[in-house]
C-alpha cells in the first residue's frame, strides 16, 4: 500500500519536472523567436516614423561616419514605437525620389531573368540527370557539384574573364548569364526528380507516352513544390546579391537595391527605411506564400550524395 | 494456334520492352544541352583559362613563369591578412552556426507547443535582403548606438569613463566586429540550418527510439548515441554550407562598414575586389586557384570524416 503511494508520488513529481521542462523550452523558444523578428519588426517600425523623428533618434549615429572616439555626452535612443505613425516615408519613395525606384526597378531586371531561365534550364538538365545513366553523367554531376560548392571570390574570376571577351563588361548580362547557368537549381532539382520511383517511367513508356508527356504529365506535377522551392532559394539569392555588381557592373547607376541601400546618407535615413521594407516585402511575400515548399526543397537537398 | 499466338505476342513485346526501358532517349540528352553548353562556357572552360593564367607572365605576353605568380600572392601582406581573417571568421561562425542550428531543431522536435508558428519566425530571417536590415544594425552597433549606450546604463560606466579616459567600444572598428558580422551571419543561416537538421530528425527510426526509451536511456544518451549517428550525414552537409556561406560573409561586412573596413575584418573578396580594380589578373587567377584547391581540401576531408565515424548507419 504504501509502497504504490510512494510510486504514484515519484511519478508525479517526475510528471512535474518534465512539464517545468516543456514550460522553461518554450519560454526560451518564444523568446529565440522573437529575437529572431526583432530587425525586421524594427526595421518597420521605423519607417512609420517621420524624418525629423528618425534625426532625433538616431542623427549621431548616421550624421558623421567617421566617428572619432569622443566622449558619449550623445548617444542613440532605439524607438520601438514611432511617436506618431506617418506614412510620409513611403510616399515620398513612391512619388519624390525617383532614386531608390530605378534602384528596385534594377534588382527586377537582374534578378527576374535570372530566377526564370535558370529555372527552366535546370529543370530540362535536371530530367536528364535523373533519367540517363552512366558514367559520363555521374563524372558530369560531380562537376556540376564542384562549381556549386565554389564561393564567389573563385567563380567571379571565371566570369569576369568570359564577360570581359564577349564585350558584356559593365552591361546586366555580365550577371545575368552566369547566374541563368549556376548549376545550383539543377542540383537541387536532381534530387527532386532521381526520387520518383523508376517504374513510374516504365509504366508510362509500357502505355505509349512519349518522352515529352513524361516529362510534362509525370515529373512536372510530382517535382512541382520543389520547383517552387528553388524558385524561392534562386530568387532570395540573387534579390541579395553584393559581390557580383561590384565587380561586374562599374557604372552605379546600375547598381540593384542590395548595394545601393548601404550607401545612405544622413537626410535620406528616413526614407532609407521604408526602402528597406518595400525591399523585403518580396520575398516575405514568396515565403508566406510558399513555406511548406521551401521547407520540403530544403530538407530533400539535405545531402550532397 | 493459340500457343503460337501467344509465343509471336510475348516475342513482340520482349523487344519493345527492351528499347523501351532503356531511359537514355535522345530527349533526355538534349535537355541537358543548354545547361550543359552554359556550364562550360561561364566556369568550367575560363576556369581552364584561369589556371593557364596563373602561370604566366601575363595575358598578353603569355610567357610561362612556373609559380612565380603564386610566389607574388604569397608575399603579398593583404592576401594573407584576408586570408587569415576569412579563416579566423569562418572558424567561428561554422561551427556555431552547426551546433546553434542543431540546437534549434532539437528545440522545435520537443514537445513544445506552436511548432510550426516558431519555425516560420526562425526561418523567415534568411528571406530577408542583408540591405534591409543593415540599417538597424548600424543603429546598435555604432560606437554611439544603442548597445553601447545600454551597456553604459547597465554598468554605469560613463563616470568611470570619463575620470579614467576609458572609451567604449566602437564595435564596427574593431577586432569585436567578427562577432556582429558573425551575429549577422547566425541569425540569417539558422533557419535553414534547422530545417536540415529537422528533417534529419525525422527520419530517424521511431522504434528505435522507443525501445531505447523503454531501456531507460535518457534524452540526452538517446541524443548523443542513437540521434548523432543518424544526424552525421546531415552535419557534414550544413558544416559544408556553412562554410561556404561563411565566405560571402563579405556582403554583411561590405553593407555594415563599406569597401574599406577596419584592418580586422578585411576578407578575401575585398581583396579580390581591389585587384579587380587594378585588373591583376594573374593575382586574381593564383588566389582563385589557391581559394579553389583550399575549398576543394577541406571538403574532402569533411567527406572522409563523415564516413570514417558514420559509415554504419548508411542505409
Amino acid at each position: 500500500m504504501m509502497d504504490t503511494n510512494r510510486l504514484k508520488k515519484r511519478r508525479n513529481l517526475s510528471k512535474m519536472m518534465k512539464k517545468a521542462g516543456l514550460a522553461v523550452l518554450t519560454v526560451f523558444a518564444v523568446f529565440s523567436a522573437i529575437a529572431f523578428m526583432l530587425p525586421m519588426v524594427l526595421t518597420f517600425s521605423n519607417s512609420l516614423m517621420s524624418q525629423a523623428e528618425i534625426n532625433a533618434n538616431y542623427g549621431v549615429v548616421f550624421k558623421n561616419a567617421t566617428t572619432g572616439k569622443t566622449f558619449m555626452n550623445e548617444v542613440v535612443n532605439l524607438k520601438y514605437i514611432p511617436d506618431i505613425v506617418s506614412f510620409d516615408q513611403y510616399r515620398d519613395v513612391l512619388l519624390k525620389s525617383p532614386d531608390y525606384l530605378l534602384k528596385f526597378w534594377n534588382s527586377v531586371m537582374l534578378t527576374l531573368p535570372i530566377v526564370i531561365f535558370q529555372t527552366l534550364v535546370a529543370l530540362g538538365a535536371s530530367y536528364s540527370f535523373a533519367r540517363l545513366t552512366g558514367r559520363l553523367k555521374e563524372i558530369v554531376f560531380f562537376i556540376y557539384i564542384i562549381v556549386m560548392l565554389m564561393p564567389y571570390q573563385v567563380t567571379l574570376v571565371p566570369n569576369y574573364l568570359v564577360a570581359d571577351k564577349l564585350g558584356l563588361l559593365g552591361t546586366r548580362f555580365a550577371i545575368i548569364l552566369p547566374g541563368i547557368f549556376s548549376p545550383f537549381a539543377v542540383y537541387l532539382l536532381t534530387k527532386a526528380m532521381r526520387r520518383i520511383p523508376k517504374v513510374y517511367f516504365e509504366a508510362a513508356m509500357l502505355d505509349g507516352a512519349g518522352e515529352f508527356r513524361i516529362f510534362t504529365e509525370i515529373v512536372m506535377p510530382i517535382v512541382r513544390s520543389s520547383v517552387y522551392s528553388v524558385i524561392i532559394l534562386i530568387f532570395i539569392d540573387y534579390w541579395n546579391m553584393v559581390e557580383q555588381p561590384l565587380t561586374l557592373l562599374n557604372d552605379e547607376a546600375m547598381h540593384p537595391l542590395s548595394v545601393y541601400l548601404s550607401r545612405i546618407n544622413n537626410e535620406d535615413t528616413g526614407l532609407a527605411f521604408a526602402v528597406a521594407v518595400i525591399y523585403m516585402v518580396p520575398p516575405l511575400l514568396m515565403f508566406l506564400y510558399g513555406e511548406d515548399a521551401l521547407v520540403n526543397g530544403i530538407a530533400s537537398s539535405a545531402t550532397l550524395k | 494456334m493459340k500457343e503460337k499466338l501467344k509465343k509471336t505476342g510475348v516475342k513482340v513485346r520482349k523487344k519493345r520492352k527492351r528499347s523501351v526501358n532503356d531511359p537514355n532517349t535522345l530527349f533526355a540528352k538534349v535537355l541537358a544541352v543548354p545547361s550543359l553548353a552554359g556550364v562550360l562556357m561561364f566556369f568550367v572552360v575560363p576556369f581552364i583559362i584561369v589556371v593557364y593564367y596563373s602561370f604566366v607572365d601575363n595575358p598578353i605576353n603569355k610567357h610561362f613563369v612556373g609559380f612565380e605568380n603564386y610566389k607574388m600572392l604569397f608575399k603579398s601582406l593583404a592576401f594573407v591578412r584576408a586570408a587569415k581573417n576569412t579563416a579566423a571568421l569562418s572558424f567561428t561562425a561554422v561551427p556555431l552556426a552547426v551546433v546553434l542550428s542543431l540546437m534549434l531543431a532539437a528545440l522545435l522536435d520537443s514537445k513544445i507547443p506552436g511548432k510550426s508558428t516558431l519555425r516560420s519566425f526562425f526561418l523567415s530571417p534568411m528571406m530577408v535582403p542583408v540591405a534591409s536590415v543593415v540599417l538597424i544594425w548600424r543603429v546598435v552597433f555604432a560606437y554611439k548606438g544603442t548597445l553601447n549606450a545600454e551597456l553604459m546604463k547597465i554598468f554605469e560606466i560613463d563616470d568611470l569613463v570619463k575620470s579614467l579616459g576609458a572609451m567604449p567600444l566602437d564595435w564596427l572598428k574593431s577586432p569585436k566586429c567578427l562577432i556582429v558580422v558573425s551575429l549577422l551571419f547566425l541569425w540569417k543561416n539558422l533557419g535553414y540550418n534547422m530545417v536540415l537538421f529537422l528533417s534529419a530528425l525525422n527520419n530517424i527510426p521511431k522504434d528505435l527510439l522507443e525501445v531505447a526509451e523503454l531501456e531507460g536511456a535518457s534524452a540526452l544518451w538517446r541524443m548523443i548515441f542513437i540521434k548523432m549517428r543518424y544526424l552525421s550525414p546531415t552535419v557534414l552537409f550544413v558544416t559544408i554550407l556553412s562554410l561556404i556561406n561563411s565566405f560571402k560573409l563579405f556582403r554583411e561586412i561590405y553593407l555594415l562598414t563599406g569597401a574599406n573596413p577596419y584592418e580586422g575584418i578585411y576578407m578575401l573578396q575585398h581583396f579580390m575586389n581591389n585587384t579587380f580594380l587594378t585588373l591583376d589578373y594573374q593575382k586574381l587567377s593564383s588566389a582563385a586557384i589557391v581559394m579553389s584547391i583550399v575549398m576543394v581540401l577541406i571538403i574532402g576531408i569533411l567527406f572522409t570524416t563523415e564516413s570514417l565515424f558514420g559509415h554504419d548507419v548508411e542505409e
